[in-house]
């Protein structure tokens, strides 16, 4: 069994509690049948106070193995570099000192979530809690653990970023490291699991069509395409949030919000406001990812004096005011 | 010479922490004497400063930011950010919106209580200190933790339960559809119906496995007699029976009594306003909610003091100083009138003029089986509320209002959390965010010590708690801090 250890610190616990929402009708079940333990987490496991330290303490003394290590939240460094913004209660320890010593004992190190990957949202403006993901500050190398870290099963820090994190990515990383399939080639250039992040949020919106022909919504609830005026950054950032759904049958543009791309470092401070696209002479700054400037300018022009009127209608409205024609399909 | 001695025997420090089947991280530290909880002293550990770096931000951006200040009761966040916003800027929502965020809340509220119960608070009677106990291996059965097979069956009820916000609000924690106008996800005939085959499955769990009986007959149980003559028919049937049994053995009716002022702000279900349990005759006590008079104490918080009185957070600051002397929590000190007040479900089921919590509340004050009675009754109640809500939703109509909002201006946001009364205070200036203040439930309900030394109401709670030989980590300790169903995430922000 791959003993798994969660800690939290500098984040909402949002990611824990996305984590029961996983698509299963026996969540123990799932985990025990992929071969993974929880050796303790902060929402499912009985043991309290002195019990937890005891088994910190005995993962540090190499008496109990540590295969995967998952943080959950930012690590605050603050104030000063000494790490009080969070004292581990109980220890009078910073959770900074706790998590660099048991990385340094553990197999695999998991961040689950933006804070733990990038700092996240902890880290939105001045950052005046110092806060950072376990090897990234952002975009930036490093965080507490360092760029050069390496858990003793070779792979660097796995960052399933996401605010939250979807069930699905916690959930098949740790099948996957129980399984012993989980490469260092599995990762994309930010140490993102593959599986998630080679795919863009844009596949599988439902806003596809009105995408398609630049009928963009205008305000809260409207049907359209979000990315002309509504801050949707769908089309840049890595996940398969429109494939993989969130509870049911949801996400967070099929709910009628741009997506703020939460699996991208640094989402938290874009520079502008989420909900309004920025633009340079008309045109989004955030073109789709790898659409070369020229060719978006010249098909979007086009595409928006095709827009079939059906198309053009629903875009601004919160219902379908005009359906699809009927028409026959077949041939003859 | 040497001083007098004192006549009493010599206090025992404990402090206990980390703990566990809480949101967020949280110690307590107490002082022991003859075997019980002298004096208790509530710390909250972690700080993010999430008021001030909503500073100087377009004001819409708390939509997105809020939520993260907590992961099990965002959509609350986001209702209180909304409705600030809406204060601000003299928006109404169109019916189908308004009713469309009371469910996401409700949603939330509900899954809530559902987690609390069976993960958080219940598996503490798995423990092998009640290996004696008659109703043990029962209780082991239902609820060990990650093991109990009603607590596995609740996961998966939970799941279920939460596409709810799924389906109206995109996703579940931090959706984003929650808006000043209203939600931004309109809702069609087919999808209504939908939506109301996952609460009728959801009053099946209810119904099946936690009271083994209609939500109606629970909710129509009028006093304490009533409900215990109810659990003698069956039982060993259903959960809230069991939960009963074990409170009567374990004396949870005498454990955790809080300070007997309950603060509720308000929802589609219970009215704002103030309970005194030492002004309750018989009729119910609710006194009307006067929010000018709410404070903040930072006496006892890692916060510069600036020689300030306490401030309403309408003007309120959050300047972190992890030096200050005499300071042990990074939580300020809420009072309304300078007191302290606990908030929640009893608050709001005291409010709502519900007979079997105001009569248990007339015996025993608010305590551990209290806490607990109230959420379960609350689940009974507010389901059938929310088909009647969904009910009204008519298909077609608008969702969502446009909001402009003003270059400057204040605002407002109530709302209730699961846990209690939740407080956004938004000041606008120059079409940015000048001011955000943050009063959370678990803020009030673990509050440290304030300049009087008034104890907070879970430091209140605590005193008197039984404590064991060579108990570490009293167990008593750990059910009173659960019964408040604790959120510190919320609670610092």
């Amino acid at each position: 069994m791959l003993n798994v250890l969660w800690l939290q610190s500098g984040g909402c616990g949002g990611c824990s509690m996305s984590l029961l929402c996983a698509d299963t009708a026996d969540f123990p079940g799932l985990l025990q049948a992929g071969g993974v333990r929880l050796l303790w987490h902060p929402s499912l496991s009985l043991e309290s106070g002195h019990e937890i330290v005891d088994l910190l303490g005995a993962c540090l003394a190499g008496r109990q193995r540590l295969d995967v290590l998952c943080v959950e939240g930012a690590l605050l460094r603050g104030p000063n570099g000494t790490g009080r913004f969070h004292l581990l209660a109980g220890t009078g320890q910073p959770m900074t000192h706790w998590v660099a010593r048991l990385a340094a004992v553990a197999r695999h190190v998991v961040a689950v979530g933006a804070c733990a990957a990038w700092g996240g949202v902890s880290a939105a403006g001045a950052n005046a809690t110092e806060a950072c993901g376990l090897q990234y500050e952002d975009d930036r190398a490093g965080g507490l653990l360092g760029a050069a870290f390496r858990a003793a099963g070779g792979l660097p820090v796995v960052n399933v970023a996401g605010c939250p994190t979807h069930p699905g990515w916690v959930v098949d990383t740790l099948l996957a490291l129980a399984a012993g399939v989980l490469r260092a080639e599995d990762l994309d250039t930010l140490a993102r699991p593959r599986f998630y992040a080679d795919q863009l949020v844009h596949h599988g919106c439902t806003r596809n069509e009105y995408y398609e022909f630049k009928a963009s919504a205008e305000k809260p609830s409207d049907l359209g395409c979000m990315m002309e005026h509504m801050g949707c950054k769908g089309t840049q950032a890595h996940a398969d949030c429109n494939t993989r759904l969130w509870n049911g049958q949801g996400s967070c543009t099929r709910g009628g919000y741009a997506c703020i791309s939460c699996t991208e470092p640094g989402f938290q401070d874009t520079g502008h406001p989420f909900h309004r696209t920025p633009k340079l002479a008309g045109i989004p700054i955030g073109l789709p990812t790898d659409m070369p400037k020229a060719w978006f300018v010249a098909l979007a022009s086009l595409s928006k004096s095709a827009t079939p009127r059906r198309v053009k209608a629903n875009a601004t409205a919160d219902h379908l005011v005009v359906a699809p024609a009927t028409k026959k399909t077949r041939l003859g | 010479m040497p001083p007098r001695s004192s006549p009493q025997a010599p206090a025992t420090r404990l402090v206990v922490g980390p703990f566990n089947r809480v949101e967020g991280d949280l110690e307590v530290r107490l002082d022991v004497r003859d075997g019980a909880v002298a004096e208790a002293r509530v710390v909250a550990p972690m700080y993010r400063g999430f008021e001030n770096l909503l500073e100087g931000r377009d004001p819409h951006d708390a939509l997105v930011i809020v939520p993260r200040i907590c992961g099990i009761c965002s959509v609350s966040q986001s209702v209180a950010a909304a409705r600030a916003l809406a204060d601000a800027a003299g928006t109404v929502a169109p019916p189908n919106g308004r009713i469309a965020t009371d469910l996401m809340l409700a949603a939330e509220n509900l899954a809530d209580h559902l987690t609390h119960f069976y993960l958080f608070f219940m598996p503490d009677f798995a423990r092998q200190a009640y290996a004696r106990q008659p109703w043990f291996a029962e209780a082991r059965r239902r609820f060990e933790a990650g093991a109990g097979e009603q607590s596995r069956a609740a996961i998966a009820a939970r799941q279920r339960w939460l596409q709810i916000v799924g389906t109206l609000g995109g996703k579940w924690p931090h959706t984003h559809g929650v808006m000043p106008g209203g939600s931004t996800r309109a809702i069609d005939g087919a999808e209504r119906l939908r939506l109301l085959s996952l609460l009728r499955e959801f009053r099946a769990f209810l119904e099946r496995h936690t009271f083994a009986a209609p939500l109606d007959e629970v909710a129509a149980l009028a006093d304490e007699s009533a409900l215990f003559a109810w659990q003698a028919q069956a039982p060993e049937r259903g959960d809230l029976r069991l939960f009963l049994a074990i409170a009567a053995a374990a004396g949870l009716d005498r454990l955790g009594r809080g300070p007997g002022r309950y603060l509720v702000h308000g929802n589609a279900g219970a009215p704002a306003g103030v309970w005194d349990e030492t002004l309750d005759q018989g009729a119910g006590a609710l006194l009307p909610l006067d929010l000018s008079g709410i404070t903040e104490d930072i006496s006892h918080a890692w916060m510069a003091d600036d020689g300030v009185p306490p401030r309403h957070p309408s003007a309120g600051a959050t300047r972190p100083d992890a030096d200050k002397a005499g300071a042990y929590t990074w939580n300020k000190a809420p009072r309304l009138r300078g007191r302290a007040c606990e908030t929640g479900a009893i608050a709001r089921r005291l409010a709502a003029g519900q007979p079997l919590v105001r009569a248990a509340v007339r015996r025993c004050g608010g305590t551990v089986y209290t806490r607990v009675l109230a959420r379960l009754l609350e689940l009974a109640e507010v389901l059938p509320q929310m088909e009647r809500w969904l009910a009204e939703l008519q298909p077609r109509e608008p969702f969502c209002a446009s909001d402009a909002l003003p270059d400057g201006g204040q605002g407002v946001g109530l709302a209730e959390a699961a846990r209690g009364a939740l407080g956004h205070w938004l000041r606008i200036e120059r079409g940015r965010i000048a001011g955000y203040q943050i009063i959370a439930p678990t803020s009030w309900n673990f509050s440290p010590r304030d300049a009087a030394g008034q104890p907070g109401p879970l430091e209140q709670a605590l005193a008197g708690t039984p404590v064991g030989d060579g108990e570490k980590t009293p167990v008593a300790v750990q059910h009173v801090v659960r019964s408040f169903d604790p959120c510190m995430v919320c609670t610092v922000h």
